[in-house]
């Protein structure tokens, strides 16, 4: 009885071996645009410690990131979209139980700011109202963009999480942390390949926040799911989530340990930003793996299904078997001696 | 939006806002009867103006079609199996041979040429089976469609408006049992509508008009529902205890399809998942760790830009 599986094998049926959930069509414009939407939210972020701290260089480098990676952000979307010529649609509704367009008016209201106080940074070099009239319109756009960047970082964690996709599904609790760390270390690695050492010191422990944020919830993902993590594990994926572990761990030792050398600083960042793209382009490819194989969608399943049998049905069955050894009368009466004779 | 908008029973045309909707409509396709003939697919094919899919012989028995997809809105599966136990065959020649004194009249055999009595009728079935989009009661491509391209019809049903769909690819992941798809030179998703152009009028679909069985029925959901539960006790009483139903429960992972089965073996030996569940269920538990991680986030910022000295 004790030695029974509850959990079936991970052996399993399928149709002619077909994937059953369909891998999604998109192509690796949305992994670039999971980095560069975290590059606009960590930099933006960046650009309003700066310039509340009275660090002027870490408020250009983050606020022309946070505009470059919002206009690359926008190219890859529409890109990738099967309809480029209708991307204005994603406007004409607001649906709260779809995060793409939670996240297309998210996007679109940091860009709004973010774009503002990009251009800010030009004022010196215009003429008269304008060079009077931006600079406040840029800090507050810079402190709009900032508070909406931690949504613009996590949601696309939702929006793969929201998906049949077997290995993103199931990373949902610690996947926005994923991303979230991820964003604020390439944040960092904008601030650490800008800014002159002096200034870069909030850059630095950014990265080394960010980067704990980033790994916990990797490790969560790439071992914590069962035969969910093994796609992340594996094949391509597998190797990016590495590569991105390693450069993650190589760019917070150089920030941290070369904090007075501009060049040390300056690969550290570019470390975290590499890093920051591997481990997007990863997490994309993971998912992409366990939608293929059917393995991953009937093993999971079956598993849950024999759980459900087993937990509620369980005391039910063994009080079955009792109440049928108590009907047999003398040979159940022996049967409950037997163990006690023994 | 009511309290079992995103899982549990429901009636979807009423939640989506219709008042006075119509009884919501659906198949129900009983694999029993399915003589794997394709006349669904192609009926859809023609009626729906679906393009041809490319002519591939996959080398999975009869199926060349492979699976749903934005150009194959009905598939035929076919499964080759060992059978387990044969149902009692009638023998009519036997029957008719215990009312009158048989007569040896020089016919031929009565059996295939080297079908000996010791290998009796067969030793393997066909499994087939018509699959079709399940228009479940929550939908997860429609529960993610940015644009509002997919909606929910006063039928019940879920339908893409063609001139509304950018082509975002949403939808594809977010279906549990992977039906929807993008169609590659045309960018835009699509699948099967349940006919909407028909049904509205009254008409029957056009995969459940051609099918000369009645293997694909198409009906009120309630009254498919009450069909099917007789039609497997009669299964059931007649030995195939293997018949079972599958996406009929309004408790399901989906609310219950709108579109539903009865199989002859596990779901996955169809190519249908075991146990779907609408990726929307956990869209409020997916959001608070979003929260969590962003509030994580905004204090890392603080905490670099405040502590520390330089």
């Amino acid at each position: 009885m004790k030695e029974r599986r509850m959990v079936p094998k991970a052996d399993f049926r399928s149709y002619y071996g077909r994937p059953i959930v369909r891998p999604p069509v998109w192509r690796h414009d949305i992994a670039a645009y999971l980095f560069t939407g975290g590059l606009a939210a960590g930099s933006a972020l960046l650009a309003a410690g700066g310039d509340a701290t009275g660090r002027p260089a870490l408020r250009r480098a983050g606020r022309t990131t946070a505009l470059g990676a919002l206009l690359a952000s926008g190219y890859f979307l529409v890109n990738d979209l099967g309809r480029p010529e209708r991307f204005h649609h994603m406007l004409r509704v607001a649906k709260p139980t779809s995060p793409m367009s939670v996240g297309t008016w998210i996007l679109s209201a940091f860009g709004a700011a973010a774009g503002v106080a990009a251009v800010a940074e030009a004022a010196p070099l215009l003429p008269g109202l304008a060079r009077r009239a931006l600079p406040p319109l840029g800090t507050a756009g810079q402190y709009g963009a900032a508070a909406l960047a931690p949504a613009l970082a996590t949601y696309t964690a939702v929006l793969l999480a929201d998906t049949a996709t077997p290995s993103w599904h199931a990373a949902y609790p610690e996947l926005p942390f994923v991303f979230a760390g991820s964003a604020l270390a390439s944040g960092a690695g904008v601030g650490l390949i800008a800014a002159p050492v002096e200034q870069a010191g909030p850059a630095r422990r950014m990265a080394v926040l960010g980067a704990a944020m980033e790994l916990y919830g990797a490790h969560r993902v790439e071992t914590g799911k069962g035969i969910l993590s093994e796609p992340y594990a594996q094949g391509r994926p597998g190797r990016l989530l590495r590569a991105g572990r390693a450069l993650t761990a190589a760019g917070v030792a150089g920030a941290v340990l070369g904090r007075r050398s501009r060049v040390v600083s300056a690969l550290s960042g570019l470390s975290l930003l590499t890093a920051s793209l591997a481990t997007r382009f990863g997490i994309f490819e993971g998912g992409v793996a366990s939608a293929k194989d059917p393995k991953y969608t009937v093993v999971p399943q079956r598993e849950r299904l024999a759980t459900q049998l087993a937990g509620p049905q369980s005391p039910a069955g063994s009080r079955g078997l009792t109440g049928l050894t108590g009907s047999t009368g003398p040979t159940g009466s022996t049967g409950s001696t037997g163990p006690l004779a023994s | 939006m009511g309290e079992n908008s995103l899982y549990g029973p429901l009636d979807p045309a009423a939640d989506a806002g219709y008042v006075d909707a119509p009884p919501r409509m659906g198949f129900f396709t009983d694999t029993s009867v399915c003589i794997g003939c394709k006349a669904c697919e192609v009926a859809c094919k023609e009626w729906n103006a679906v393009p041809d899919d490319g002519f591939d012989l996959l080398g999975h028995s009869y199926d060349n079609t492979g699976g749903l997809s934005a150009n194959s809105w009905r598939h035929v599966a076919f499964i080759e199996q060992p059978a387990k136990a044969v149902p009692e065959v009638i023998d009519v020649f036997e029957a008719a041979g215990t009312t009158a004194s048989p007569q040896f009249l020089g016919m031929p055999g009565k059996d295939l040429p080297g079908r000996t009595p010791d290998a009796p009728r067969t030793d393997f079935r066909w499994l087939m089976m018509s699959n079709v989009c399940k228009h479940c009661t929550h939908a997860g491509c429609l529960d993610v469609c940015p644009t509002g391209a997919l909606f929910r019809t006063e039928f019940g049903t879920v339908v893409v408006q063609e001139d509304i769909c950018n082509g975002c690819g949403y939808c594809i992941p977010a279906c549990p049992y992977g039906v929807i798809d993008q169609r590659k030179d045309d960018g835009r998703a699509w699948k099967c509508t349940m006919c909407y152009d028909r049904i509205g009028d009254g008409l029957t679909p056009a995969c459940a008009k051609a099918c000369p069985t009645q293997s694909i029925q198409y009906g009120e959901l309630d009254e498919l529902r009450g069909r099917a539960r007789h039609r497997v006790e009669k299964l059931h009483e007649q030995g195939v205890t293997e018949a079972r139903l599958y996406g009929h429960d309004p408790a399901d992972g989906v609310g219950g399809d709108g579109a539903f089965f009865l199989l002859l073996d596990e779901p996955e030996v169809y190519g249908l998942p075991p146990d779907p569940i609408v990726p929307t269920r956990e869209l409020p538990k997916m959001w608070k760790r979003a929260g969590l991680a962003g509030l994580a986030m905004a204090a890392a910022v603080v905490v670099s830009f405040l502590g520390g000295k330089p």
